[in-house]
């Protein structure tokens, strides 16, 4: 049996993590319940992160804007900052689970479950999200690439917990695009997922591109060589076809239940071509 | 461990282990058993039940969680043995065949209608996503869910 603690305030939670060395945190439940049902060992202890208010919300600072940690999927999708800011984001989230799911799972809790097919953490690649880690004294920031270190690995310490997610206001790019390949529309884990962010001059020249695939790695994949390859040239089939041979560099992807690793290498290949779709659609 | 809270309108102190997950403590302990458990990983949505007016699946909530909070099940849909319009629109449509799915679906439903007050079939499709059904083929649940909305926006109109 464990006992389930529920603080109401940070300082009520350090001294429960002080008192209870081995707690496990979470705050929707969706992945960590689930988790421990399959497993016969009980931690000691569990703490349920969703009634602390400090953990909450949406917040604009200056030009940044912070997301809380406990924010669910649900109520990101319905503010008005984030779909001002970041409808990358929103696309994401919006086909992440169920509605029930989304209504309990969180933000926090989809970065601090490190799933390489968590559908946030493509979007929040790309929008070069900072985090806030805290304990009871001190808080400090890092980048969310170096958060997250393999599949359900973060460097996450004994006695800190993930406060919130930094975004710069007003990401530079005028096209966001998400775009989630699974088995079934709801409820399905992403076999492969790309997003994108993307700046198209008049003439159709790549100004400026950011990308970010999900469930090809053992975690989120980027590609420094793609996007230099497709800056600068023209939004075109030809160019996507130079591009996708160097994809291959930055993903590994496994063959499971669910797709051989053959299929998810082409499909992150394919999810490209999509982009000159969605620049079409724009114009 | 003692909580209180809000059960289908009455208040309830209960002691409890804080780790029980809700859809046991509803189902077993407090005999609310339209409140059904299907896969207990959170992906058919059988066991969804309204916590503070919001769908949530009760197979990944414990005890502890409904302090303080309102819990709305099948049961106290509506008061006495009144049906919800939801539930009277499933009869009429035939939406329900071996009823194991219905409970959730239509509390999933109910928590849809009221923040989307006039979906179309596709809104009502997504806002059921999180719910299977293995008999009806879907069409006659989205076919009450519509119906019910239809309804209520004469009612309004008149």
């Amino acid at each position: 049996m464990s006992h389930v603690f529920l603080p109401p305030d940070l300082d009520r939670l350090w001294n429960i993590l002080e008192e209870n060395p081995g707690a496990l945190l979470y705050a929707g439940g969706t992945d960590l319940l689930v988790r421990l049902r399959q497993n016969p060992l009980k931690p000691p202890s569990l703490v349920c992160l969703e009634r602390i208010e400090e953990l909450h919300g949406v917040r604009e600072r200056g030009e940044e804007v912070f997301i809380g940690a406990c924010a669910t999927h649900t109520g990101l999708l319905a503010d008005a900052i984030i779909r001002d800011n970041f409808p990358v984001l929103v696309k994401g989230l919006a086909c992440l689970g169920s509605p029930p799911i989304r209504n309990m799972g969180t933000i926090g809790g989809n970065i601090c479950t490190a799933s390489p097919a968590g559908d946030a953490l493509p979007p929040l690649y790309t929008l070069d999200a900072g985090l806030e880690i805290r304990s009871r004294n001190s808080s400090r920031r890092m980048a969310l690439t170096d958060f997250i270190l393999g599949p359900g690995k973060t460097s996450l310490q004994q006695g800190e917990i993930l406060a919130g997610v930094w975004l710069n206001r007003h990401p530079p790019f005028a096209i966001h695009h998400f775009e989630k390949v699974g088995q079934r529309n709801a409820l399905a884990i992403s076999l492969v997922s790309l997003a994108a962010l993307l700046t198209v001059s008049a003439p159709g020249i790549i100004e400026r591109v950011r990308l970010a695939w999900g469930s090809v790695a053992p975690t989120v994949a980027t590609s420094a060589a793609v996007e230099a390859m497709l800056t600068g040239r023209p939004l075109s089939r030809e160019t996507m076809d130079s591009a996708i041979p160097l994809i291959g560099d930055a993903i590994s992807p496994i063959s499971d239940t669910r797709a051989t690793a053959r299929y998810r290498r082409t499909v992150a290949g394919n999810l490209l071509l999509r982009l000159i779709e969605v620049d079409r659609r724009c114009k | 461990m003692k909580i209180s809270f809000l059960l289908n309108n009455r208040e309830i102190e209960l002691d409890v282990p804080s780790d029980r997950r809700v859809v046991d403590l509803l189902r077993e302990d407090l005999a609310l058993t339209g409140t059904k458990e299907g896969c207990g990983a959170g992906e058919c949505g059988a066991c969804t039940i309204l916590v503070n007016g919001k769908s949530r699946l009760s197979c990944l909530m414990l005890a502890a969680q409904l302090e303080g909070c309102s819990v709305t099940t099948i049961e106290g849909l509506s008061p006495g043995d009144a049906l919800h319009p939801v539930q009277e629109a499933f009869i009429e449509h035939g939406a329900v065949q071996c009823g194991f799915c219905t409970p959730g679906m239509v509390i999933a439903a109910v928590d849809l209608l009221r923040r989307t007050p006039d979906p179309d079939r596709p809104a009502i499709r997504r806002g059921l996503s999180g719910n299977l059904c293995r008999c009806t083929g879907y069409q006659k649940i989205i076919d009450a869910v519509e119906d019910t909305s239809r309804r209520r926006g004469k009612g309004k109109a008149s």
